[in-house]
């Protein structure tokens, strides 16, 4: 295992080393941002006026299907999933992850899953037309064909996030370092440690709801057909025991980088870091019993809605919890504001508004007004854009370093996290007075009432849609001219294994595991006993 | 725990690669042959090439193993994946028996114009007087549903007709004063036979795993033959059973929600039991071979770990489609 990354594009095809695939998840999931933001550019841009412009309406709602298919499991999850191969064995001491050629795979499934998704775009028909959440009957009887290249390429999806996932829990169970107990793992361990149970438990659900479509559709089933006894809400009871599970397998990853990140740029210690694993364990369960507050309009008994109402408020306090302990980690630490921190505190507020609306939407006699207008939309993308990808952005700035053993520009981090903040508030904020006001979401045209608020909200995503490009110029001028660097820590604060390493780090790390000191969780003395030997770093990276 | 610096971690491999690309044309293989008109021949290619990556993945894994690179700790890795893979499982069965409870206890009452538990009282709602009056005018709540919400309304005309007969233990057609007189009927009955074989076959595959680890290969080997038998046994009756209900039942995937949950969690267990016996049909050559010493028999492990799973599986299955199908 002595020796550096292979020569060539075989490198990446063929690799089995855990930074060589984070490196993959990340481009991908960039380039589909980037995809599903085009998506969402052409969204806006219809929606700018009233009436009909530039897109036909069935095109319009196979892009907002898109969009979400192409941002959710695309973009941010493969996102997460590529931090957590870069950065889970750098911070539990492992040599990599444990199945790395299993690694390998659960990459390499996604760019064939997204083609075949993508192509359906061109098919006859066009593509999937029901939304990202695919309700039957609108993805069943009234489908087009590609609806099945959907189902498809939606299995090897999963089997790709499955396979991802129990790599994920093997290496957080297995391949820590001595010393390294579970409750001195980083919070960004924990919280991707839980993620990757909750999709191993969800993702064979989704598996299963669209069998269940592939068979009504094909084979005569009649799972979402009441004529054969059967019931189209229970498709959505199906899908949002997944669905509702998967939004806190988008954001428990942010929490965790967040939690990361705040600390280090506080130069204090996590507040009340064991409270923060039980809150992530208690979010994970609750996660499992609260979907039906997708379905307040659906027709459920008094007793559902009531069950499913008080459940969901009951996330507001483990989440709460999270709030409050990021607070108190700033609360009088010697604070800077670098770009990751700019991003992060930015998480903690809007992700927090976002939290409230979410509060909002859960009371079951008041979302009857909401349900499916602009307020939802406005509603998610808080948590979804400034929660995820706010923090997937604040981790890139924060390891980037790390990873290239270049510093990004200050000036211009700063420069496009006030664009982003910017831009990202005037597209959402006002789609919470068009949701309130009645706008329905999905829809290409709009009564003239909502005329102004939706132009502001257009201009927004375009700003926002240029703060992105903003970040792919930092990142591509960082990677190739960014100062070097070569202090092992970086940034003056931060704790953790990752930061004993060299920078860049090397192509392998922790061949010989490091050994943990007893000692309080987050004080900087516990992490090295016996010192990795660096002199066999520099062995490793001159043989390659 | 991390040992000092022996985890083995693969060199480079193209195996992988083509493991995605064989997904990738065999999902849009798939996709393309059910569309009407559609042909298998993109799906084949794709699982002929998944056949030959796994042979060689397999292999290699083996490989691997007997040249000593896996340590106790990968091991452990192989370990954890499997048992998280079997959870997996687990919650794709999941989704198809809740799928079952939900049609069978709210559903169903619901199209009937009834309550479902009715936690505060059993009025039915609004919703559900309206369902039955409106739309589904004559259905009447029942399971297994022998006449669909469809023929109620549409007769003779209806998509989706109700089967003949039901899988469901023949006893519940006498009263329970009959019961032992008409135990006779439970002979011909093929799901308890085939829980008879699956239950023994769990033991029998034990008994295998006990003969490895005390090192007496032939008893190892003749239990795991005869699990493999099993299986090809149960995979027999339970074709035999399929072709009772389409040519004589007239219970077939389009006879509503009956048909569609009773093939569906059949079939999926069906092919889970397949895959299974497939697996230890593997590792019985492996066992032959001579592969499997007393203390290294992960393979053999997972492999019987799986069966366990499927013979558990089996037994919610007995009891909610069949026995209170
Ligand atoms: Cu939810």
């Amino acid at each position: 295992m002595a020796h550096g990354p292979a020569k060539g594009l075989g490198r990446w095809l063929f690799t089995t080393n855990h930074k060589d695939i984070g490196t993959l998840y990340l481009l991908f999931s960039f380039a589909m941002f980037l995809l599903g933001g085009a998506f969402a550019m052409i969204i806006r841009a219809e929606l700018f006026q009233p009436g009909m412009q530039l897109i036909e309406p069935e095109f319009f709602i196979q892009m907002t299907t898109m969009h979400g298919l192409v941002m959710v499991f695309g973009a941010i999850m493969p996102a997460f999933v590529g931090l957590a191969n870069w950065m889970i064995p750098l911070m539990i001491g492992a040599p990599d992850m444990a199945l790395p050629r299993m690694n390998n795979l659960s990459f390499w499934i996604l760019p064939f899953a997204f083609a075949i998704l993508v192509s359906t775009l061109f098919m006859e028909g066009g593509g999937p037309n029901f939304g990202w959440t695919f309700y039957a009957p609108l993805s069943t009887t009234y489908a087009p064909d590609s609806v099945n290249y959907f189902i498809f390429s939606m299995h090897i999806m999963g089997a790709s996030s499955i396979m991802g996932s129990i790599n994920i829990i093997a290496t957080v169970m297995n391949m820590r370092a001595p010393g390294m107990t579970y409750m001195k793992m980083p919070l960004f361990v924990w919280t991707w440690l839980i993620t990757a149970f909750l999709l191993v438990a969800v993702m064979p659900v989704l598996a299963g709801a669209v069998t269940m479509m592939l068979m009504d559709i094909n084979f005569g089933t009649s799972f979402f057909n009441a004529a054969g006894g059967g019931d189209p809400v229970l498709f959505q009871h199906v899908f949002w025991f997944f669905g509702h599970p998967e939004v806190y397998i988008i954001i428990l990853p942010a929490f965790g980088v967040v939690s990361q990140i705040i600390p280090t740029y506080s130069r204090k210690p996590l507040f009340g870091y064991s409270s923060m694993v039980y809150a992530t364990a208690a979010i994970a369960f609750l996660s499992f019993v609260v979907w039906a507050h997708h379905m307040f309009t659906v027709g459920m008994p008094i007793a559902g809605e009531l069950y499913f109402m008080y459940a969901t408020m009951l996330i507001a306090v483990p989440t709460g919890v999270k709030v409050f302990n990021w607070i108190t980690t700033m609360y009088r630490g010697a604070l800077t504001y670098e770009t990751p921190m700019l991003f992060s505190i930015a998480f903690v507020i809007l992700f927090t508004f976002g939290g409230f609306t979410g509060l909002m939407l859960s009371v079951a006699a008041a979302d009857i007004q909401y349900h499916d207008t602009y307020f939802v939309v406005a509603h998610f993308h808080y948590v979804m854009v400034a929660g995820a990808v706010f923090s997937g952005t604040a981790a890139v700035y924060y390891w980037l370093p790390k990873w290239c053993g270049r510093m990004y520009d200050e000036t211009m981090g700063k420069v496009q996290f006030w664009v982003a903040f910017i831009a990202f508030n005037i597209t959402f904020m006002p789609q919470h007075f068009l949701g309130l006001a009645g706008m329905p979401r999905r829809y290409s045209d709009y009564g003239l009432q909502f005329t102004d608020w939706n132009m502001v909200s257009s201009v927004g995503a375009f700003l926002y849609g240029g703060a992105q490009l903003l970040l792919l110029y930092n990142i591509v001028r960082t990677v190739k001219y960014g100062q070097l660097i070569d202090d092992p820590k970086v940034w003056e604060g931060a704790i953790g294994l990752e930061w004993l390493v060299p920078t860049p780090a090397p192509y392998h790390t922790f061949v010989k595991p490091p050994v943990i000191k007893e000692g309080a969780v987050g004080a900087e003395e516990w992490l090295i006993d016996e010192t990795p030997s660096y002199a066999s770093y520099k062995t490793v990276t001159d043989a390659g | 725990m991390a040992s000092e610096g022996t985890y083995y971690v693969p060199e480079q491999s193209k195996l992988p690669i083509f493991c995605a690309a064989a997904m990738g044309v065999m999902a849009f293989g798939a996709a393309s042959w059910v569309i009407e008109g559609g042909d298998p021949f993109i799906f084949l290619c794709g699982l002929a090439l998944m056949t030959v990556v796994m042979w060689q993945w397999w292999s290699l894994v083996i490989d691997e193993n007997m040249q000593g690179l896996a340590d106790e700790q990968l091991k452990h890795s192989y370990v954890l994946g499997m048992l998280w893979f079997i959870f997996s499982e687990v919650m794709f069965f999941a989704a198809f028996f809740g799928a079952l409870f939900y049609v069978r206890f709210f559903v169903n009452a619901w199209i009937g114009g009834e309550a479902s538990f009715g936690m505060f009282d059993n009025t039915p709602t609004d919703a559900a007087v309206a369902n039955n009056e409106l739309l589904w005018t004559g259905y009447e709540r029942q399971w297994p549903v022998m006449e669909t919400p469809d023929q109620a309304v549409n007769g003779e005309s209806a998509l989706f007709k109700g089967p003949d007969r039901s899988m469901s233990l023949p006893l519940w057609e006498y009263p329970v004063s009959q019961w032992l007189s008409k135990l006779y009927t439970l002979l011909p009955w093929l799901p308890l036979w085939n829980t008879v074989i699956l239950l023994t076959s769990s033991f029998t595959v034990h008994v295998a795993h006990n003969g490895l680890k005390a090192g007496d290969r032939a008893v190892f080997l003749r239990y795991l033959g005869i699990t493999v038998m099993l299986g090809f046994l149960f995979l027999g009756l339970q074709v035999a059973e399929y072709y009772e209900a389409y040519a004589h039942y007239g219970l077939t995937l389009e006879s509503g929600i009956y048909g569609t949950t009773f093939f569906m969690l059949t079939g999926f267990h069906g092919a889970h039991v397949t895959l299974g016996t497939v697996m230890l049909l593997i590792q019985l050559v492996r066992g032959m071979k001579g592969q499997f010493s007393q203390d290294d028999q992960f393979g053999f492990e997972a492999a019987s770990w799986y069966w366990h799973f499927v013979d558990v599986v089996w037994l919610g299955l007995f009891l909610v489609v069949y026995i209170f199908g």
